[in-house]
């Protein structure tokens, strides 16, 4: 199964809940896709919840750290929620732990954007 | 040792035939679930590779793949017929200036899931790559 993502709406947070695959291919592009999209549309604060993510490979981190940089170079904040522990494993060792802002409960993540 | 050799083409749906045979053969040897997680993921990066990079998806080159089943470990080899490439001179995807880069995290995921990992130059042409994953060492 390759990604499927939605968004909605919490105050002024745009939550985007990612399920299944983030890899090379289709599951990449449909994240790229989304998250540039909503950041041409002028959305500032990104919450990235990825507790339903089974799988990211390189190519799918990289669409992260891609996603992340776009936001950013429009004035907004995209921050992750909900990792599994493959997840947080990867992003240990490629140190991007240094770089986004995770949080593991949604009220948490959501206050974090005030 | 018994092994399976397999010529796949470049493409991105030789990736996914790739990572089922090797988790098939690591499964018959008693990997558990985290291993073959990460097996599975070192695979699919070595024949990203090897597709995208080394073969650039030409359909007239192939992807050589090659499974070898000890009681102990499992033997990988994936070998493309692309022009090889100095690892030397892959930037560090750790250093704070390559951080944000999209790309270049591949080898370094390679290196973290399995126990050996070598980069050879292909004969005759191409990159081989060749890893190993002990059992013994698995979680």
């Amino acid at each position: 199964m390759s990604v499927k993502m939605s968004s909605r709406q919490v105050g002024d947070v745009t939550v985007v809940d990612a399920a299944g695959r983030i890899t090379l291919g289709e599951g990449a592009s449909v994240f790229r896709d989304m998250i540039r999209d909503l950041a041409a549309k002028g959305d500032k604060k990104i919450l990235v919840n990825l507790s339903d993510v089974s799988y990211i490979d390189s190519s799918g981190i990289g669409e992260m750290v891609s996603s992340f940089t776009t936001v950013t170079n429009h004035g907004g904040q995209l921050k992750l929620l909900g990792l599994t522990k493959r997840v947080k494993d990867l992003l240990q060792i490629t140190k991007l732990y240094t770089v986004f802002d995770v949080f593991e409960d949604e009220p948490s993540a959501i206050r974090s954007f005030a | 040792m018994a092994e399976r050799k397999m010529l796949l083409d470049s493409t991105l749906d030789s990736v996914e035939v790739a990572e089922t045979a090797v988790l098939g053969a690591a499964r018959e040897i008693g990997f558990h679930e985290d291993d073959l997680h990460q097996l599975g993921m070192a695979v699919r990066e070595s024949m990203v590779n090897a597709v995208v990079h080394g073969n650039r998806y030409n359909a007239r080159k192939k992807v050589h793949l090659s499974v070898t089943k000890a009681p102990d470990r499992l033997i990988i080899v994936i070998a493309d017929e692309g022009d090889g490439f100095d690892v030397n001179k892959v930037p560090d995807p750790l250093a704070e200036n390559n951080l944000l880069r999209q790309s270049g995290r591949g080898l370094l995921l390679i290196r973290a899931f399995v126990d050996e990992f070598q980069v050879l130059p292909g004969q005759p042409r191409g990159t081989e790559v060749r890893m190993v994953k002990y059992l013994a060492k698995a979680s």
